[in-house]
């Protein structure tokens, strides 16, 4: 017993050390990048399009729309293929084709973000300029980039909550008569319904966190993008060009956009998550 | 995790690394010279101490990049005998450095190769980036838009850049932004909108350099400063090098050490 409660104890420790860290790593980035904020105040800071760090104006709206933009962008391409393929492996495909495609899928999300960047430079960009004008760099590239990038967590998170749902619910609705694709659409994902919500919400996080590969194809322009062949720069983007040379004020106001990252990102997850839940709640209705 | 990213981090992991090999090897050994700073000198640097360590294998010279300004952070913390820095010190860093130039590199305006304009003044080039010319035709070119291409804020060329030709305007905004010399190269070599700058030692034959002021961009009017767009490479320090450091220095600046760094194509300091 009292080895028990030893191993518990060291466990727990263990356990808090990691959380510990997440909490260190909060209160050093709002710690670093808030006085700024406060200096500059919101309007100056979060709904100016003025980055001049030279002439001391951090304003970071256009970096906020980019960011927002491509991740959209990035969701619609990843959750319909994303969610495509899912729906294929598990219902429509035979056995022994899943078990190749699917650890095939899966490998995707083992490729470092910088080869799919680089990926989107040599072939995406080109093709973009090329064929529908533009920079080549642009929301459309980004977007696709970042779309193939979440495809795996999309697809196999959805893989395994279309699997979880219990095999009678498909059964009872082909023997009322229902066609396979309607048993799909009107029972599978539905019942599957939060699982799903579940795997966007962890594609999104990519997606908004990505930095390397859209670096690459995006542009880093400080205009708001208004067609989707225009450039954009992301927050992402911003901290990691900017931070190897940055000083003083300028060293601020890069923190200060990973804290908007921060909260955007917990906005994001809090919506979804709550989504998710009500999902869970009319389910077991 | 960007390059930059990385770059900080191999440098924290390269001081912490050194510092245990001096503590394993009782001080036996001094720790290696450290060269810390901007990309655009870094491969100079690095084909330099590969002919020096050549010619004397018992010393030990390393170098890594992290940008100018981060070189000479480098520098105040001590994590660098000597900082490389591709632009002037500004008023503020001057007087906290000892700074020798070790070569020149020219500033090159590089265009597409399908591209027809072949010379621009700098008051052209000033509006081309600003964003007040927005057509090719405006400078003589075909009609098309014009795409600048900028490097990153805090970028060494950049500065140098931004000096040379900006004078107070601002670089547009819609200025796509790349953070190499060869990012910037590989969006000129694609794009026949685009006009960009760059190291003049790195433009090869796939990209084309323009005349400025009709003053062709070469390594013999670097030298006989009638090309106006040339910066200084520096090696900076604080306070008197460490002797192996300023064996090396001499080394660099030794007739043997220019003649390596124009056959690298950058033009000789003197």
């Amino acid at each position: 017993m009292k080895q028990d409660k030893a191993i518990a104890f060291a466990l727990m420790l263990i356990a808090l050390s990691a959380v510990s860290g997440l909490a260190l790593i909060t209160v050093f980035i709002f710690k670093e990048g808030l006085p700024l904020i406060l200096k500059s105040g919101a309007g100056g800071f979060f709904f100016s399009t003025d980055w001049d760090p030279k002439a001391k104006q951090f304003g970071i709206f256009s970096m906020i729309v980019g960011s927002l933009v491509v991740t959209a962008g990035a969701m619609i391409i990843g959750t319909v293929f994303g969610l495509g393929l899912a729906i294929v492996l598990t219902i429509f495909c035979p056995k022994a084709l899943a078990a190749i495609l699917k650890p095939l899928i899966e490998l995707l999300a083992g490729i470092p973000s910088v080869v799919y960047g680089f990926i989107g430079v040599v072939t995406i960009v080109p093709f973009i300029r090329d064929y529908f004008g533009g920079p080549g760099l642009s929301v459309l590239a980004t977007s696709i980039v970042l779309g193939v990038m979440v495809l795996p967590t999309v697809t196999s998170i959805s893989i395994d909550a279309l699997k979880s749902v219990p095999r009678s619910y498909w059964e009872g609705s082909i023997a009322l008569g229902a066609t396979e694709w309607q048993s799909t659409h009107m029972v599978m994902l539905k019942a599957a319904r939060s699982g799903i919500v579940a795997a966007i919400i962890l594609g999104m996080g990519r997606a908004v966190g990505e930095t390397m590969a859209v670096i690459m194809v995006c542009g880093n322009t400080l205009e708001i993008p208004s067609t989707p062949l225009d450039p954009l720069r992301t927050l992402t983007s911003n901290i990691a060009l900017e931070m190897g040379y940055a000083t003083g004020e300028h060293r601020e106001a890069l923190f200060a956009t990973a804290v908007t990252l921060f909260v955007i990102i917990m906005i994001l997850n809090i919506a979804a998550l709550t989504i998710a839940r009500r999902g869970i709640m009319s389910n077991n209705r | 995790m960007s390059l930059k990213g990385l770059r900080s981090v191999s440098l924290f992991t390269a001081a912490f690394a050194i510092g245990v090999f001096c503590a394993g090897c009782g001080g036996k050994h001094a720790r290696a010279v450290n060269l810390v700073g901007s990309t655009s000198v870094q491969p100079f640097a690095e084909f330099l101490a590969e002919e020096y360590l050549t010619a004397h294998p018992t010393e030990n010279v390393e170098v890594q990049g992290g940008g100018s300004t981060a070189g000479l952070q480098a520098v105040i913390n001590g994590l660098a005998d000597i900082g490389m820095c591709s632009r002037s010190l500004t008023e503020e860093e001057s007087p906290k450095f000892t700074a020798t130039v070790i070569a020149r590199d020219g500033l090159a305006i590089v265009v597409n190769q399908s591209n027809s304009v072949t010379t621009l003044t700098t008051e052209q080039l000033r509006g081309l980036f600003s964003g007040a010319i927005r057509n090719w035709k405006e400078v003589g070119g075909h009609d098309g838009p014009v795409r600048p291409i900028t490097r990153e804020e805090g970028s060494g060329t950049r500065e140098s850049f931004v000096h040379l030709v900006m004078a107070k305007e601002r670089i547009s905004k819609s200025a796509l932004t790349q953070e190499s010399n060869g990012a910037v190269k590989e969006l000129v070599k694609g794009d026949s909108a685009a006009i960009g700058y760059m190291s003049l030692g790195l433009v090869g034959k796939e990209l084309k350099a323009i005349r400025v002021d009709d003053v062709e961009a070469s390594r013999e009017n670097v030298l006989n400063h009638s090309y106006k767009l040339a910066r200084p490479f520096l090696f900076v320090a604080q306070g008197p090098l460490r002797p192996d450091a300023q064996r090396f220095m001499d080394f660099v600046l030794s007739k043997e050490g220019q003649q390596a760094l124009e056959s690298e194509g950058l033009v000789r300091a003197q």
